[in-house]
């Protein structure tokens, strides 16, 4: 637990000059922009008149028939847009459109050909409105449409200015996704629809062509019909060829997006069945080919070719093809759920976003030790678990270490090095020599367009990375760099600089698995991939502007003392443990979480319910929180308020907590159910490696436990029952009373190891002031941070571990003890640590992802006492 | 002979009870502080057998031979083939291609005889219609034969040939068997040991029974090599028997009775209550000097040399013995149907704390085989200034059944198998925390950082 919005409100302009520089402080790059509190206002009121009550996604498209028309809105409840004009304010959106002019057949061209243009991103503004919008254009290809492309808009619309611009990467990112499902589904589909119209030409040529010979037969000359049928076929063959060349163009799509091709494809078959239905729906004698069918149709029902009119429907006659249509009903539901999850990850106010992607990208610096007491839910990991098979494999951080791997500072290197990408950082290939010549044009064009639209309008245009704090001296660099330059020569030497620190950085960007940018999208979004963390600092911004060094700041921290960074993390989670915080951006993330992660639970229950069947009952089904279900922050805090009142409730909290925390199994032994469910969530909280679902808990046993029970809960609810079943429970809490802790809570008593220390009295003091149990668990998340902090630091010393020589095994013990010391633990203290340190070696030499299965169980021989109430 | 009466008053047995079984929580002198459960097995796993430094077999009740790997708990191989219990299973080293492979021979109650490659898991060889279930099995390093006991004495070659067998002996059949010098083997055979011979001329292999050794009053349960010249038998009723290995005399014999005198003036009650203290020897152990006896649930450790008892505990476990093993410097490890594992300490016993528990025994010497009680007590006393005491260092609970057996890797762990159909391995905590560094730190280079 690192960020938090309260960061922002209790943060002001430090007293320090500028020679002295507090170590706690944060990092620059950590640091969230300051509000201007101007009249002393309060920062989360709503100071726009905007006519919506919250940000929403408008997907609108410029139809060739109506013009631009608005599609439908995420969320769908019409409450969001109130009063909010869409098709006005589609009408604005499309109206910056950069290529809808750009269709058809190209000046010096016979053939119609296809431009594989990138996507645009804009930053559009209506002051009038109180409306402000990252718009994200598309196109789709679409075989009856003119010049065969259909432009369309997604636009995120918030009240809050400064949340699209300092979002504009995330963002750009997460709509990128969401254009490249449609644009990857709607390839597919245009192919299919063009092997169809091909088929359909062909027979059509064959009817003619036999028409034509039959007519020579039987007349035996050149009448006018036979020169018109001869014109008429010498047509199809024409058709014939461009439409050959158009499905040419479309299927040698660049190769790097095939991967995304057949990942849709996997997709697509399991809803072959539905499709086909649409089809058959749809289809009519006119225009055969109408909707969108997938190749495994034509694997299984062979097409029926059908003639082809010469003069087909004029334009108005025909229905345009739906969005859905277009690209597939699978993929565009697929499409939906990723607008969705932007929608709600993108919900709120702008510094819980902030802190929460803080948050997430300090989180994924501590992949070592984050299994331990984080909650593993990072909804960017889900989805790109969801949308993403291509990303899958997980980075491989590829290093240029210095000449001393195995120092601690250069640890800290590593970690910086490799995680400090933000979460929304978009794909960076080193563009490949220059970008296609269309594409260039393209942006030309759309180029002038933006430009007028930037100076005939109050609005604000812009495209890369701008913030409010450096808008004046950094738009038109923003708006330069970002963009694929208006002249080709500048463009190649922006390429030129920008590859070679971007090889010689040698971190592979797709920490956060955004492999659905397709490369030529890297052009547009070269000033794209700076940290979150620069913008805010003018200095930084214009550095990367002025060198296009970019990427390079947060590698000071390297220079800065380890130790002095895990101070900070500390005294960031000290922070965070402030009362009076917002808990909305982690709702926020868990709410968006939970739907995606009801998909991928369903295997898990399953797994876990056939894990579980050997040695337990099916009594689990009303636990607080159920096996096979993730375990959310939201429900973290909950147990925050149990916990709070657990170490108010009974003096020997203190000593339950150390069992736990230095692995010893704790028995809650009751006989009724809800008390014990209570206590076995309140302590929840204290349980290192919980894992993802609390498998590491069983909140509710009525059988006797067995051993390898204890090997995998570190918790565990037990009945106790009059009856045979609960004689043999108690004769197996007898049995194994050595390696477990019983805490009776009928008659309120503790068998456990005593605990002298401070630690846990800092934790769990009862007299705390916490009230809200939300503030207490972030409380005890910013010790347990601490800890972790030791832990790891004593896990990865060298000098602790290491024998001196091959005669020295038994110094490596005294060592450890003495280290350990010397962090100001006692003894008890010292076995949390270690106990948490063998977690994170198992979980680093095994690792795995889960890190949840330790296989061996480890104990002490130590005597236990009874406290009492 | 000597004979021992022990527990003279039953309030007097109740406390040392108390007093030897319950250690405590604090061991300090209890390594294992690690445990890892091995599932795999369907029933009862009766035999461990060490196939090298870091493999080992398991076999039981379900017919299954699964070999496993020490260090990470790891299921290496599943041999399956037996369709019945594994009666016996012993290891067999042969030289091929100038290594050392190290097969596993298993005998199982389906009447065959199965060697197997821990290597590949394949059954190399196979012997099926056997007469009747083998019970032992011995490997002849020397002659690179081995045996098979059952109700008769067969002889096969490593190519899995039978060079010959003994007669049909009887239905009990030969329980145990060791190798003597001079190519002679001694095997135990209901109450009697025959010592066979293996006539060894070209490839030709011939047995026959030299001698019958009729001692034992009671069936032999187990039968050792204590060193070069003495091997060890011992009886269901408590009898100790050391033999000469050459000429198969008597050197010594030892009674054993853990006597239960308060039975007789007691209530009938109480009888029916209270088990009859078991003194069946129901396992050996020896390092060439002392001999360990897992008599009934009491240990005795009997000096070789000094033909005598230097320490004992009448009652060791709360049930009986099941296998026992003497490590070097004096460590003792036992495992009993009580579910347990205890490691015991021999400590040499200061002179005057001594008689604390001498009032509980007499030592009672004659030469000759009846039971006749004649000195008092107090005579004999001297004899036994070597005597030790036998130190509960810790006990490793963890099997919800009886352990069967175990098997130690010295530092890699100890290796228990138990009727909960378990397996578990028992590690050094420290030691494994520092292997783990030494991984991590390995892993950490390997990957160039975090």
């Amino acid at each position: 637990m690192i960020g938090s919005p309260d960061v922002v409100a209790f943060t002001k302009e430090d007293d320090f000059g500028e020679s002295f520089s507090d170590p706690l402080l944060l990092p620059e790059e950590f640091s969230v922009p300051l509000f201007n509190h101007a009249a002393n206002a309060n920062p989360w009121t709503k100071t726009s008149y905007a006519k919506f009550s919250k940000d929403f996604i408008l997907i609108s498209e410029f139809s060739e028939q109506v013009g631009p028309q608005p599609l439908l809105t995420i969320p769908s409840d019409p409450k969001v847009c109130g009063t909010f004009d869409l098709n006005y304010f589609s009408l604005r959106i499309m109206s910056v459109d950069y290529q809808a002019s750009f269709v058809g057949h190209p000046p010096g061209s016979n053939y119609p050909k296809l431009n594989f243009v990138e996507d645009s991103k804009v930053v559009l503004g209506d002051s009038k409105e109180g409306a402000f919008a990252y718009v994200h254009h598309l196109t789709l290809y679409d075989l009856e449409a003119r010049g065969f492309v259909r432009p369309f808009c997604m636009a995120y619309i918030s009240a809050d200015e400064r949340k699209i611009m300092q979002q504009f990467q995330e963002l750009s990112s997460e709509f990128s996704k969401a254009s490249e499902f449609l644009k990857t589904g709607n390839r597919k589909a245009f192919a299919n629809e063009l092997e169809k119209k091909l088929k359909d030409l062909e027979y059509t040529r064959s009817v003619l062509h036999k028409e034509t010979e039959l007519q020579k037969m039987n007349s035996g000359c050149y009448s006018t019909q036979a020169i018109e049928k001869a014109n008429e076929l010498a047509n199809v063959e024409k058709s014939i060829y461009e439409h050959k060349d158009l499905l040419r163009q479309i299927t040698f799509y660049p190769s790097r997006k095939e991967k995304d091709m057949d990942f849709v494809q996997c997709e697509t078959e399991k809803a072959t069945e539905i499709s086909a239905v649409d089809d058959t729906l749809t289809c009519n004698s006119d225009n055969a080919v109408k909707s969108v069918e997938t190749e495994n149709d034509n694997k299984k029902s062979t097409y029926t070719p059908q003639f082809i009119k010469a003069k087909s429907a004029k334009c108005f006659d025909k229905r345009l093809k739906t969005l859905e249509e277009l690209c597939d009903t699978n993929v565009f539901h697929q499409t939906l759920e990723q607008l969705n999850l932007v929608e709600k990850s993108f919900r709120g106010d702008l510094c819980f976003i902030y802190t929460s992607q803080i948050n997430r990208a300090l989180l994924t610096k501590q992949r070592v030790t984050s299994f331990l007491f984080e909650a593993e839910a990072d909804w960017k990991v889900e989805t790109s678990k969801n949308f993403n098979v291509s990303s899958n494999n997980p980075p491989i951080p590829i290093l240029n270490l210095s000449s001393e791997p195995m120092s601690l500072e250069s640890y800290t290197t590593c970690v910086d090095v490799d995680h400090i990408k933000p979460s929304g950082e978009s794909i960076e290939v080193p563009a490949e020599s220059s970008t296609s010549d269309i594409t260039q044009e393209t942006s030309e064009a759309a180029d002038t367009e933006t430009k007028g639209s930037f100076s005939s309008d109050k609005s604000i245009e812009t495209f890369g990375s701008v913030s409010p704090s450096n808008l004046q001296s950094n738009f038109f660099d923003g708006l330069e760099r970002s963009k694929v330059s208006t002249t080709s020569s500048s463009e190649d030497q922006k390429v030129g600089k920008m590859s070679p620190h971007r090889t010689s950085d040698g971190s592979p960007a797709e920490v956060f698995g955004t492999g659905n940018l397709i490369p030529m999208d890297s052009a547009c979004c070269i000033g794209q991939d700076g940290f979150i963390y620069e913008e805010p600092t003018p200095e930084i911004a214009q550095e990367c502007c002025g060198d296009t060094v970019v990427n390079q700041e947060p590698l000071s921290l390297l220079h800065g003392d380890p130790t002095l960074q895990m101070d900070y993390i500390l005294e960031h989670s000290t922070l965070v443990g402030s009362p009076n915080m917002g808990l909305t951006f982690s709702e926020l993330n868990t709410s968006a979480l939970s739907e995606e992660v009801a998909r991928i639970n369903i295997e898990d229950v399953s797994d876990s319910a056939s894990y579980m069947s050997t040695s337990t009952s099916s009594d689990r089904a009303a636990s607080p929180f159920t096996y096979g279900s993730v375990l959310t922050l939201k429900q973290k805090k909950k147990a925050g308020h149990n916990a709070l009142r657990f170490i108010r409730q009974y003096p020997f909290a203190h000593q339950a907590i150390f069992c736990l925390l230095s692995g010893r199994t704790l028995v809650i032994l009751g006989s009724d159910e809800g008390t014990v469910r209570k206590l076995v969530n309140a302590l929840l909280i204290f349980v290192p490696n919980l894992g993802k679902y609390g498998e590491t808990v069983q909140p509710w046993l009525s059988t006797p436990f067995q051993l390898a029970d204890l090997q995998r809960w570190k918790l565990i609810g037990l009945q106790r029952a009059a009856s045979p079943a609960g004689c043999s429970i108690l004769h197996s809490l007898n049995r194994y009373s050595r390696y477990i802790s019983i805490l009776d809570c009928d008659n309120k008593t503790l068998r456990c190891p005593p605990y002298k220390g401070t630690l846990i009295n800092h934790m769990a003091d009862h007299r705390t002031q916490i009230k809200r149990g939300s503030t207490y668990f972030l409380h005890v998340q910013s010790l347990l941070t601490q800890l972790t902090a030791k832990a790891f630091l004593y896990t990865f010393c060298h000098h602790i571990h290491l024998p001196m020589d091959m005669n020295d095994q038994g110094s490596v013990t005294s060592r450890r003890t003495n280290f350990l010391l010397q962090l100001g633990y006692t003894v008890e203290e010292s076995k949390i640590v270690q106990y948490l340190s063998e977690l994170i070696k198992t979980h680093y030499i095994q690792g795995h992802l889960k890190g949840i299965n330790q296989s061996f169980f480890s104990f002490n021989y130590t005597t236990s006492y009874l406290y009492k109430i | 002979m000597l004979r021992w009466i022990l527990g003279a008053r039953e309030a007097q047995g109740t406390v040392e009870k108390s007093a030897a079984l319950f250690i405590g929580e604090e061991q300090p002198k209890n390594c294992f502080t690690e445990m890892q459960v091995l599932k795999g097995h369907f029933d009862i796993v009766r035999f461990l057998v060490q196939i090298d430094d870091l493999r080992f077999a398991s076999a039981g009740d379900d017919g299954l031979v699964l070999v496993w790997n020490v260090e990470t708990g790891e299921l290496l191989l599943d041999l399956r083939g037996h369709t019945r219990q594994i009666t016996a299973m012993t290891s067999y080293a042969y030289v091929r291609g100038g290594n050392t492979h190290t097969a596993l021979i298993t005998a199982s109650s389906d009447r065959t005889l199965s060697l197997w490659d821990p290597d590949t898991g394949h059954r190399v060889q196979n012997v099926s219609d056997l007469q009747s279930s083998v019970k032992c099995l011995l490997v002849l390093d020397r002659l690179d034969v081995w045996l098979s006991g059952g109700n008769e004495l067969c002889v096969w070659n490593r190519d899995f040939e039978l060079q010959c067998k003994t007669v049909h002996h009887s239905d009990t059949g030969i329980s145990a068997m060791v190798q003597l010098p001079k190519n002679f083997i001694a095997a135990a055979m209901d109450r009697e040991i025959v010592i066979f011979k293996l006539n060894v001329s070209g490839s030709d292999i011939a047995v026959m029974a030299m001698r019958h050794l009729a001692d034992h009053q009671d069936t032999i349960r187990s039968l050792i090599n204590v060193n070069d010249g003495l091997f060890a038998s011992g009886s269901h009723i408590g009898e100790l028997i050391l033999w000469d290995s050459l000429n198969w005399t008597i050197q010594a014999y030892e009674h054993i009775l853990w006597e239960e005198s308060a039975g007789e003036g007691q209530s009938e009650v109480r009888l029916t209550n209270q088990k009859r203290i078991e003194r069946s020897i129901q396992h050996m152990s020896s390092d060439g000097e002392l001999l360990v006896a897992a008599v009934g649930s009491g240990l005795c450790v009997y000096n070789v040399a000094l033909k005598s008892v230097v320490a004992y505990r009448r009652i060791a476990h709360d049930s009986n013995f099941l296998h026992t093993v003497l490590q070097e410097d004096g460590h003792l490890m036992s495992c009993s149907e009580d579910g347990s594992v205890r490691m015991w300490e021999l400590q040499d016993l200061p002179l005057p704390a001594e008689p604390a528990s001498s009032g509980l025994f007499g030592m009672f010497g004659t030469f000759g085989r009846s039971s006749k009680q004649v000195c008092p007590p107090a005579k004999k006393l001297p004899e036994v200034s070597g005597l030790r005491s036998l130190e509960l260092t810790g006990d490793l609970i963890g099997h919800s059944g009886a352990v069967q057996m175990f098997v130690s890797f010295k530092e890699k762990g100890l290796v228990t198998c138990s009727t909960d159909h378990l397996l578990i391995v028992w590690r050094d905590g420290q030691l494994q925390s520092q292997l783990r560094s030494l991984a991590l730190f390995h892993k950490l280079e390997q990957n160039q950082g975090l």
